[in-house]
Formats: C-alpha cells, sequence, structure tokens
C-alpha cells in the first residue's frame, strides 16, 4: 500500500532539511510516533538507523529503518530492515523563493501475508495517510515558527547593533 | 462406565498434548499472521496496550496478566500482537496455556506462535533461553469467573509465578487486561461440577464453565469456544517489578503476593472507573 501527503511551507528547503534530517526532532512533529531512537553509533546520513514505532489501530508498528538515501537539501528516503516492511521518503522542492513543497511518501505492508495482509493494509490505510497529513502540517508549522522566531531575533539583534 | 468413557477422552487428550519444544515458535509464521490479528484486534476488539515501555528491552522476563474471556480469550490475542508489534517478531516471546487448548487438533498453531503447555519445566526453558514468558497465574479458575466479578483480579492464590521469578532471577511485569469478561455472560465457573466429575485430576481442569454466549445460547464446557462479543480490550503493562531488590534476597511469598494482586487489582479498579459502558467501554 502507498500513501503520501503533502503541503506548501513558507520556508527555504534547507530549513526543512534541517527539522527531518534531525533524530532527535521526530517525535516532535510526527504524528502517531511512539518511538524514534537511533539504533547504532551513525546519528543521521546514508546508514543511519532507527528504531521507529507508529501507533495504527490497536498496535504500535514499525521496527528497525535504515537511510538509504540523503541528499541534502532534497531528499532522505528509508527502508525496513526488520518489522513491518517499508519504504519512505522525504522529497523536498523549492516552488518559489522561500517556499518549499514538502512531500511524505510511504508504503507499507507484510510480505507472504496474502489476504489478511491486504485487508489490513486497505484498513489501515486512512489512519497511516491521516497520520502522513497531520505531520507534514506539524512540520509546516513548526519550521514556519522557526523561521518567523529566526527573523524576529535578527531585527532585534540589528536595532540592539 | 462413565467414569471409565472420561478416563478414555483423558488418556487421549494426554496423548495429544505436545513435548514443549521451544524450537517450534515460527517467526515468520507470526510476521504473516500479525495483519490478521491487527484486524481482530483493532477492528472488533478495539485493543489499546498501554506501557508496553516498561518490558524490558532485551533478556528474559516474566509477563504476568490476569485473564478474561473464557476458552477465547481475547487479552491474549490484543496483547501477542502488540507485543510482537512493539519489539519485532525476531524477540522470542512464549505463552504458556493449558495442556488441553494445545491438545485440540484446530489449535496447533498457537505452538508457532510460541505458546507451550502449563508447567513449571516449560516455564523455566523459556526463560533460560532469555525469552519473554507470558503467564497467567489464575489460568482456568480466573478465565471462567462470572460475568459480575470482571473487575477482580482472582489468582485462587496460586503463587508459583512468583517462586519461578525467584529461582530465574528474571523481573515481573505485571499485564493488566479489562474487558474480555464482557465477551459473553459468564454464569459460573462449574467448579463443584468439576470436581464431581473428577475433571482435575483426569484433565487438570478446576472447572466446567457455564456461559451464555454465542452462538450456542447456553454454553457447558466452552471446549468448542464461542463467538466473542466485540468487548473494547484495554491493556495496561506496569512498571518492572525485581522481587528481590524489593522484598529482599529471602522474600516472603504471600506478602510479595499480596503485593502484587494488590497492584494490578488497584490498576484493574482504575480500568474499570475509566469504562462508562460494558463491552462498548
Amino acid at each position: 500500500m502507498r500513501v503520501k501527503a503533502q503541503t506548501i511551507v513558507s520556508a527555504p528547503p534547507r530549513a526543512v532539511w534541517e527539522v527531518i534530517s534531525d533524530p532527535t526532532r521526530q517525535l516532535g512533529y510526527m504524528s502517531g510516533i511512539t518511538r524514534w531512537e537511533v539504533a547504532g553509533e551513525r546519528p543521521a546520513g546514508i546508514g543511519a538507523r532507527y528504531r521507529v514505532l507508529l501507533r495504527v489501530g490497536s498496535a504500535e508498528v514499525g521496527g528497525l529503518i535504515e537511510v538509504v538515501e540523503f541528499a541534502e537539501p532534497r531528499e532522505l528516503a528509508w527502508t525496513s530492515v526488520t518489522g513491518v516492511d517499508q519504504r519512505g521518503r522525504w522529497r523536498l522542492r523549492e516552488v518559489s523563493a522561500g517556499r518549499t513543497r514538502v512531500e511524505l511518501r510511504l508504503a507499507y505492508g507484510v510480505a507472504g501475508s496474502g489476504l489478511g495482509g491486504w485487508v489490513a493494509e486497505h484498513v489501515a490505510a486512512p489512519i497511516v495517510t491521516g497520520h502522513l497529513r497531520r505531520t507534514v502540517q506539524q512540520l509546516g508549522r513548526l519550521v514556519e515558527a522557526e523561521q518567523v522566531r529566526a527573523r524576529a531575533l535578527a531585527r532585534r539583534t540589528t536595532q540592539s547593533a | 462406565m462413565l467414569s471409565r468413557a472420561l478416563r478414555g477422552v483423558a488418556d487421549a487428550a494426554q496423548r495429544r498434548i505436545p513435548r514443549a519444544d521451544l524450537d517450534e515458535r515460527d517467526p515468520d509464521f507470526i510476521r504473516e499472521r500479525l495483519p490478521w490479528m491487527w484486524l481482530v484486534a483493532s477492528i472488533w476488539f478495539r485493543g489499546e496496550v498501554r506501557g508496553l515501555g516498561n518490558i524490558p528491552d532485551s533478556g528474559p522476563v516474566l509477563l504476568v496478566g490476569n485473564h478474561s474471556g473464557g476458552n477465547v480469550t481475547p487479552d491474549t490475542i490484543v496483547f501477542t500482537l502488540a507485543f510482537n508489534a512493539y519489539f519485532g517478531v525476531e524477540r522470542a516471546f512464549y505463552q504458556l496455556a493449558h495442556n488441553l487448548v494445545l491438545a485440540m487438533p484446530a489449535l496447533g498453531s498457537l505452538r508457532k506462535f510460541g505458546t507451550v503447555a502449563a508447567s513449571p519445566q516449560n516455564a523455566r526453558k523459556a526463560l533460560e533461553s532469555d525469552a519473554a514468558l507470558l503467564v497467567y497465574p489464575g489460568g482456568d479458575y480466573e478465565v471462567h469467573r462470572p460475568t459480575w466479578a470482571r473487575n477482580r483480579v482472582d489468582f485462587d492464590n496460586r503463587k508459583g509465578f512468583i517462586r519461578l521469578a525467584l529461582e530465574q532471577d528474571v523481573p515481573l511485569v505485571p499485564v493488566v487486561s479489562i474487558g474480555g469478561q464482557e465477551t459473553a455472560l459468564f454464569l459460573n465457573r462449574g467448579d463443584r461440577l468439576a470436581r464431581l466429575l473428577a475433571l482435575d485430576r483426569m484433565f487438570r481442569l478446576k472447572v466446567l464453565p457455564i456461559s451464555i454466549a454465542a452462538p450456542w445460547g447456553l454454553n457447558i464446557g466452552d471446549m468448542l469456544g464461542h463467538v466473542p462479543l466485540p468487548a473494547k480490550i484495554t491493556i495496561e503493562t506496569l512498571p518492572a517489578i525485581d522481587v528481590r531488590a524489593e522484598f529482599g534476597p529471602d522474600p516472603d511469598l504471600d506478602e510479595v503476593y499480596d503485593y502484587i494482586v494488590g497492584l494490578m487489582q488497584d490498576t484493574l479498579d482504575a480500568l474499570a472507573a475509566e469504562r462508562r459502558l460494558p463491552i462498548l467501554g
């Protein structure tokens, strides 16, 4: 099953990238995520591994994921190592000066689970899509608020100088 | 005549009880069935499992649960799904079940889920292999308690789980569930009837439960199970208890038992207070 969500954020891609690539900030804006821990020595970049859990229905599902693409500040993709099969991708594109289209994609399933897996994937899809939609919205609000604070700080610094 | 026939059935059932083989647990089998379990747990029982983070991330651990729902035990379905989804099927997880459950031909696949016959030897083997082990001390006695005693933890004074935790020196994690006893109308354990028919001696059955359950109506024995009502199942996992650290190197079993059952009862009372309506939760 493939689901996605997107939004336009009033901030440059670099500002969005700094949030999505920082493992310590994922719990702050990702909807439904109950665990996001660095697993291994590498905290970010290709090969970084995280233990991630997402509440879907009556279970927290997920497992160990590994970053397989890390192209600053445009693409960040991961794939599952254990747990539910999944491929995910952040895709950032500048649509105009200081504005970024943010897309979050997720493909998931349980290989070999047959009809049960197919039904469960479809039943879970609205829940997962809802999490994705809230995630990009919360990410947008977070990044835009940081931009406002950064501009205000810059103004105060200029005035006091 | 009846006694001889019952003994014959008992012998046949005993012969069907598989020897405990922890290797029968099959992670791929579990993984492929998690979607079905997720559908049942999420849609039918609207399961909610809290506090899984209280279970140590690795190493042997004894999970001690209160048990509900007759021979169809929704709390086990919901918790097994939650545990396997949370920790991954790679982490060995075993459950102890009554001998007769494993002897039923249709339930042979339970062994692939890591279900082994309830015995001190099997429990020791599981914990010695560094696995997580789920036990229900109340067993058949608790699982068939009347519906009006649904919000009561009733281990029938069985303390073997504490001896096991001490002997294996493993943390003990209480797992409290609510809702299972609303999946049918459980009327009576039928413990006197079970004694009268010598079921205890022949099948290790302390009860011959009487309930009103779908699709049978009056359901005596619950041997074929039943279709559970879609009661909301809520499960709360409590912080791990290191029995020796909390009660000293040579703890008094009665004191530990009272403490753990009291803690679980307090949690069950709190979960009951959250519920507005039976079944709906």
